[in-house]
């Protein structure tokens, strides 16, 4: 007997339609706003881009695809409304993860139409973002470089600090010296520090006429010695193919180039090895759209978290654990894509019951090397006298050394709210989830505004009464109004993701395409034994 | 033999060898098995996997590829048919059906010759011969110059006695080898040669006679058939006129536009002819119509079944081979004249491995894919696919290149016609060239469709039957761009992985946008851009030629093709496609259309190094005949090379530009693939 969850909606229910005609406009908002990022800058650059020959960053990375495979991109509203009036959409970058030749790798390209592809603070905190999942996820890196190099404004942002400028090819080295191969692909300027990206790649490809590496440029050389030469002269292909041995292969044109990156993939001889016993694929029995009437934009609204696994497991089949005890954290297992998964999501506040649940299903998932999925929609921890008594602070803690010391790959979805220790339990960007993704309905902070609003409230009034001043809801108001506001603000996923506290806002209905494809990209690195620290009993 | 009866004797054939290969190999099987009668195949080398060995009870190797060491080889068909035990031998057309030697050798063994005596066949087969027995038996003859005196001056002196053009005929010719027109005295010695080349590597003797040369005269012949007790029939007549290279493509029964009176005439006349040499089998006895007078001339009489006979068949409702098999076993005409009736009207066209736009250059490979778009079976037989080959099989260098014959039956000459183009179009080929668009537009033609019909049809015509082309439909264009972006996302070749990551199975997935790319079709020279952004679900926003259409997309792999339904503004077609090379054929409701997927910028780069167009190379794969030029010496544009031999037809590879010659890269007798440069030149010195 097969354990199948979830039930038909009922569309014509008032309810639902609000709902899913709510969510649907939250989600054409994303869309939209995604267009006009992938869209890129002014019609100016672009335009004095393709004249060159060169394609668009992504026309690159489509071409350097194998035909058909999904592009499973990162961050695409990194850098939005980060800097003011300057626009840098998608960070000035693309990253994601694709199939090159048979291989599943993290592909890093430059915009070099959004402002000469040099690298803002978020450009470098999402580069260094890609090779962490690369280390991670063992996956090879092929750069796309095209980039003016530093963005001299903020260099203080940029290069002194430990995840700055230069951790970039840290990373290269050291990813190489595991066997993660770094394949480098210049298609334009790689100036300065941006030389070491084909310098210290594995095997490294630069497009006549395009692609220069050269450590000073020519105003540089003109102004330190005098000498006038051309770019290509000084870095061009033809100099670093015969001459200098700084690249490997010459390149006709970027489509050229492409397809010799294409070939250095296919030279790779890496095949993934999945140790997990996987079933064939299946489609859940319901389809995805029913999601936005279900669960909509009003997180006070409850609903049964089943209904949204059961939209994205395989034939939305879930074999529920310990189904009748701490019945606010819901686990089980399921298969996704064929995949086997551990499943965790919440259904309420968390009690001590669902804690200890919680970290005994974690520590199932990590004996039997399950990947986790954390479904987040949590307020927090239950607070109060009982609570405190019956120890919901150990427990809770329990449930978070469970999630932090699990080595299994973890992948969590904030469905809903995320607020407080509620977070850590159910793996927050700090416990290291492989990936991590918002709906564009959610919400994350510290706690909810209007609770946030209430503390300080309260704790203004206390200090009021003791110094025997007035309280008024009038100046209660005008101290909660602006904290809602910037708590309504900074916990939005655009807020989140702008800022990289997370791998990207997904529409709820690809979750299941997106949750497949970063499992599949996981499983590239084996599952590694679980140590768990000391549970306080 | 069986005894006696009526005083002729009774043979047994309970189980007959087939001396030939292919579609007529198969016929013949297919009718054998229906009476009962076991058949025994022989095949060469190539032919070893082919269908008609499949088909057979018990198959004989009988040689290499070669015919002169395979299907001409008559000791290794005698004995195989010895060893099988087969009683009798059923040559087929081309190969051996007109040997009499073969024949004879066939008796002297006790093997029935499932045909003609030798007599009749070498008294038919020598054509000064038969022009004088014909003559003698009363039948319409063209004057020429049939005599023994080979001299080319006294060739010549006829020629011109009789007046150019001339027709240049070999003595034992047949299918339009050995034969060769001169239309001036110029001209006649290098034709006569040619022909003469020709005739002894077909059949072995270079005797040749000339003739006039009748311009826009109609082929029509009759089939005749004779029985060991005296009876000749006709089955009335076919009309063969519409040629290339003076080989039939496309026949049709009855002729069109002939009286009843001139029916019966020419009927006759055949019978007369057949009578004359106490002729025994099916024959057919070909003459020249005159278009206007509707005066017929006997030419020749074949001694065998025709390559066309099953549109005979269509209108008259028997089955020839049967008839052939119970008349060599010693029994008499299934029916009688008077037994004889038309029925309605049929065609039959040719698919040939062959380049019509390249002056129908015979052509060779694999048959990558074969399809029908319809089954036969649902005709009641008025639609029958005759073939030898099968999905996969090779057109060889070393036979005839024709792919199938497509034999259709209507009630009168336009719905024959009707369903001859829609057989046509749905009759789905790649891997080589063929001639079923070229068949197609025939079809199409209005003086075919009123029957204007005569030798040189296709010359005159050869501007509506090649009409210039234009761009795409938008149709076609989207449904070849949505045939291409499946064909490169789906397993075509293999079947699905059975475990589908996600990676393999979410195709072209992007997050929160649509993915798009811009594919580049070529056609007729032109390069056409199409965008296709996919939203979801099978649908697709198309752009190309300046307009926008949304188009929903279901597919299908079926048999290494893809199917495509595509419903574009609410009209849905359905396509097959398959990719060649860079080539994409979209197989559609008006026939075939080939797009060329154009190399990408730096492809061809990389590809300049590849020798250019002004060489001299094999325009098709075959054999060296004759080199006619050394190291060293010194040619003009225009000067014979090379003579290649291909497909049983003799090319001459002329020089491509004046030089010096380096090297010949081939003795003769090498089989060289296509494309091979043949004869390379000096380096010109700069002065």
């Amino acid at each position: 007997m097969l354990a199948k969850i979830g039930t038909p909606v009922d569309a014509q229910a008032d309810d639902f339609q609000r709902n899913s005609e709510r969510m649907q406009s939250v989600v054409e908002t994303l869309r939209g706003t995604i267009q006009r990022i992938v869209r890129g800058t002014d019609e100016k650059s672009i335009q004095r881009h393709v004249s060159k020959g060169k394609l668009l960053v992504r026309d690159r990375i489509s071409a350097l695809l194998d035909p058909g495979s999904p592009f499973l991109e990162f961050s695409q509203l990194a850098g939005h409304q980060l800097y003011g009036k300057e626009e840098v959409p998608a960070g000035g970058i693309v990253t994601g993860i694709g199939r090159v030749s048979g291989v599943e790798c993290v592909i890093v390209g430059n915009d070099a139409t959004v402002k000469a592809g040099t690298y803002y603070p978020i450009t470098v905190k999402k580069h260094l973002r890609a090779q962490e999942i690369a280390l991670q996820n063992r996956l090879p890196c092929i750069y796309l470089v095209d980039s003016g190099g530093a963005n001299l404004p903020r260099q203080s942002e940029i290069f002194a600090d430990k995840e700055h400028f230069g951790r970039i090819f840290y990373n290269q080295a050291n990813m190489s010296a595991q066997g993660i191969p770094q394949v480098a692909v210049v298609m334009g300027s790689c100036t300065a520090g941006g030389a070491y990206v084909p310098a210290m790649a594995d095997e490294s490809i630069i497009v006549k006429n395009q692609g220069t590496i050269f450590l000073g440029g020519p105003p540089l050389v003109k102004a330190a010695t005098g000498e006038d030469v051309t770019a290509e002269d000084l870095g061009g292909a033809e100099l670093h193919t015969s001459r200098s041995g700084v690249a490997d292969h010459f390149a006709q044109d970027d489509m050229h180039a492409l397809h010799l990156a294409r070939r250095v993939m296919a030279n790779l001889n890496i095949r993934k090895q999945v140790s997990l016993a996987t079933e064939k694929p299946e489609e859940p029995l319901y389809p995805a759209e029913d999601l936005y009437g279900i669960v909509g934009d009003d997180l006070k609204k409850t609903y049964d978290i089943r209904e949204v696994i059961a939209r994205i497991v395989d034939g939305s089949r879930f074999d529920e654990f310990k189904a009748k005890f701490g019945e606010t954290l819901v686990t089980g297992f399921a298969h996704l894509y064929g995949y086997p998964v551990g499943i965790i999501g919440n259904n309420g506040v968390l009690f001590s019951e669902s804690a200890l649940k919680g970290a005994h299903f974690i520590e199932l998932c990590c004996q039997r090397k399950i990947p986790l999925i954390f479904l987040q929609n949590i307020t927090g921890f239950m607070v109060g006298k009982d609570a405190e008594a019956g120890g919901i602070a150990k427990n809770g803690a329990k449930m978070v050394t469970a999630v932090a010391c699990a080595q299994v790959p973890k992948f969590t979805v904030l469905v809903g709210g995320s607020y407080g220790a509620g977070n850590y339990g159910m793996c927050g960007r700090a416990y290291n989830p492989r990936f991590l993704y918002m709906w564009p309905n959610s919400r994350i902070s510290v706690m909810g505004g209007e609770q946030a609003a209430g503390v300080l409230a309260q704790v203004t009034r206390d200090q009021r009464t003791r110094e025997k001043k007035q309280f008024s809801t009038e100046d209660e108001s005008a101290l909660k109004t602006p904290i809602i506001r910037q708590f309504e603000a900074e916990g939005s996923p655009y807020y989140s993701s702008a800022r990289l506290w997370d791998d990207g806002v997904i529409d709820p209905a690809d979750t299941r395409k997106v949750l497949g494809l970063s499992l599949s990209a996981a499983l590239n690195a084996p599952i590694p034994d679980t140590k768990f620290g000391v549970f306080r009993m | 033999q069986e005894g006696i009866k009526d005083g002729v004797a009774r043979r047994n054939l309970s189980k007959i060898l087939i001396a030939n290969r292919g579609e007529i190999a198969c016929r013949i099987i297919r009718t054998a098995r229906k009476m009962g009668i076991s058949t025994v195949a022989v095949y060469s080398d190539p032919d070893k996997e082919s269908l008609h060995v499949d088909m057979a009870d018990e198959a004989f190797r009988i040689g290499p590829a070669s015919t002169n060491e395979s299907y001409l080889n008559e000791k290794k068909i005698i004995q195989a048919a010895l060893t099988s035990g087969a009683h009798g031998i059923h040559p087929g057309y081309g190969f051996l059906s007109q040997s009499p030697e073969f024949a004879q050798l066939c008796a002297d063994n006790g093997v029935t010759f499932i045909g003609p005596s030798p007599r009749a066949i070498s008294d038919m087969g020598i054509k000064s011969t038969s022009k004088t027995l014909m003559e003698k038996a009363g039948v319409p003859i063209i004057q020429g110059y049939h005599g023994d005196d080979q001299s080319v001056g006294r060739l010549k002196a006829e020629a011109k006695k009789i007046g150019f053009p001339i027709m240049i005929k070999a003595f034992r010719g047949g299918g339009g080898k050995g034969m060769r027109v001169a239309m001036n005295e110029a001209e006649f010695e290098q034709q006569l040669d040619s022909a003469k080349r020709e005739s002894m590597k077909s059949f072995g003797d270079d005797a040749m006679l000339v003739e006039k040369y009748v311009q826009r005269p109609r082929h029509v012949e009759v089939q005749v058939f004779g029985d060991h007790h005296g009876n000749y029939v006709y089955l009335f007549e076919r009309d063969c006129s519409v040629q290339r290279r003076h080989q039939k493509i496309i026949e049709e029964a009855p002729a069109p536009g002939i009286s009843e009176e001139t029916r019966r005439s020419i009927g006759e006349a055949a019978v007369r002819a057949a009578q004359a040499v106490d002729y025994v089998g099916a024959g057919t006895v070909e003459f020249i119509l005159d278009s206007d007078r509707h005066e017929f001339f006997f030419m020749e009489m074949n001694t065998r079944l025709q390559v066309e006979h099953p549109v005979t068949e269509m209108i008259t409702g028997t089955d020839l081979v049967a008839w052939q098999l119970k008349v060599a076993a010693g029994e008499r005409l299934p029916l009688l004249q008077n037994d004889l009736r038309i029925r309605g009207h049929s065609f039959e066209a040719r698919v040939y491995a062959e380049n019509p736009e390249d002056n129908f250059m015979p052509g060779a490979g694999p048959l990558t894919h074969l399809s029908l778009d319809f089954d036969p079976a649902s005709f009641d037989g008025t639609v029958r696919v005759e073939t030898g080959v099968r999905q996969g099989d090779q057109v060889s260098v070393h036979y005839d290149p024709m792919i199938a014959k497509l034999v259709v039956w209507g009630e009168d000459r336009s719905s024959a016609l009707r369903k001859l183009r829609s057989v046509l179009t749905g009759y789905h080929i790649s891997g080589l060239s063929t001639n079923i668009n070229f068949l197609t537009s025939l079809c199409d033609n209005a003086s075919f469709q009123s029957a204007h019909v005569h030798t040189d049809f296709i010359k005159e015509h050869i501007t509506e039957l090649f009409p210039a082309k234009g761009p795409p439909t938008p149709e076609a264009l989207v449904q070849a761009a949505v045939a291409l972006h499946f064909l490169k996302i789906l397993p075509v070749d293999g079947g699905a992985a059975l475990f589908a990551d996600p990676f393999d199975s979410v195709k072209n997935w992007r997050m929160n946008y649509s993915f798009a790319e811009t594919t580049q079709l070529s056609a007729n020279g032109k390069v056409y851009d199409v965008a296709l952004t996919s939203t979801g679900d099978g649908k697709f926003r198309v752009q190309c030629l300046g307009k926008e259409l949304v188009v929903e997309v279901s597919t299908d792999v079926n048999d290494g093709m893809l199917v495509t339904h595509a419903c574009i503004d609410g009209r849905m077609l359905k396509s097959k496609s398959v990719m060649e090379d860079s080539k994409l054929h979209l197989f559609q409701q008006d026939g075939c259309v080939t797009f060329e997927v154009p190399a990408l910028k730096y492809e061809s780069l990389l590809a300049t190094k590849e020798t250019g167009a002004d060489e001299a190379r094999a325009p098709m794969p075959g054999v060296i005949e004759k080199i006619m030029v050394q190291p060293g010496q010194e040619v003009k544009q225009g000067d014979p090379l090379v003579v290649m031999i291909a497909m049983k037809m003799e090319y001459v590879i002329k020089a491509p530009k004046s030089g010096i010659i380096k090297k010949v890269a081939f003795k003769t007798g090498v089989n060289v693939p296509k494309g091979s440069q043949l004869v390379y030149y000096e380096e010109p010195t700069s002065s």
